[in-house]
């Protein structure tokens, strides 16, 4: 096995085991894997949260997480990274997105993980639509995410 | 003919995921991003308030936009809101 990229946008549900088991094998070389995994909560702005509905558009999600991928490379050097993300109808406590990074040492790992999400949250075109026990509403992006990725 | 499509909630509101738009049909050229936020502003009402410049997001042929990116024949321009995954 060697180094690799793996993007997967997908309705079907990932099996953290195998997507870690992978990295891992991946190589000899590095020391560190940094795994992420973003799950469907219950509540939200304090109102229940039955499902959530993830809608995107096809053509322009895997250009945008390969290109976020590319960048991460550029600013440290990593091994193998994965990044899996759902669309579709979830259910709460589903999983959403993987993201898993692995690096010589744990410091590149750390920080490429953390850039690949904020970036994913600001950058790829992902909506999320939730039901609540008062209705449908699509959810709104969040300042704190922008401020976040602006730190890169 | 330019292909413009519509996500999130503005698909919802607009009522509309896809349409096309002929470009001899119009008298200006229609060269630009800012020109066909315009134009689709034209249809009135809830396009004109939810395609204000602000309100979504523009990106041609995939890639995010801007108001002066040029749009040629054949483009697929996409409107939506910001972007809210993972």
């Amino acid at each position: 096995m060697s180094h690799f990229t793996h993007i997967s946008v997908q309705t079907q549900d990932f099996d953290f085991a195998h997507e870690y088991q992978k990295l891992r094998e991946s190589n000899n070389s590095d020391g560190a894997l940094v795994t992420f995994v973003g799950l469907v909560r219950d509540t939200n702005l304090a109102q229940a949260v039955t499902g959530l509905f993830l809608e995107h558009y096809p053509a322009m999600t895997q250009k945008v997480l390969n290109q976020i991928v590319e960048q991460a490379r550029k600013k440290w050097q990593l091994g193998s990274v994965s990044v899996i993300h759902r669309v579709g109808q979830l259910c709460v406590s589903d999983q959403i997105v993987f993201v898993g990074v692995t690096s010589q040492h744990r410091q590149s790992a750390y920080h490429a993980n953390e850039f690949i999400m904020d970036y994913l949250k600001t950058r790829a075109p992902f909506w999320k639509k939730e039901t609540t026990t008062q209705g449908d509403k699509w959810i709104e992006a969040k300042a704190s995410d922008f401020d976040k990725s602006a730190q890169w | 003919m330019l292909t413009i499509l519509f996500f999130g909630h503005l698909k919802e509101i607009l009522e509309t995921d896809c349409l096309r738009i002929e470009l001899s049909q119009n008298q200006d050229s229609i060269d630009t991003v800012a020109k066909v936020r315009k134009l689709l502003q034209l249809k009135g009402n809830l396009w004109t308030e939810y395609l204000e410049y602000g309100m979504a997001l523009v990106a041609v042929n995939q890639e995010m936009s801007s108001e002066d990116t040029v749009v040629n024949d054949g483009d697929e321009i996409a409107f939506f809101p910001p972007v809210t995954g993972g």
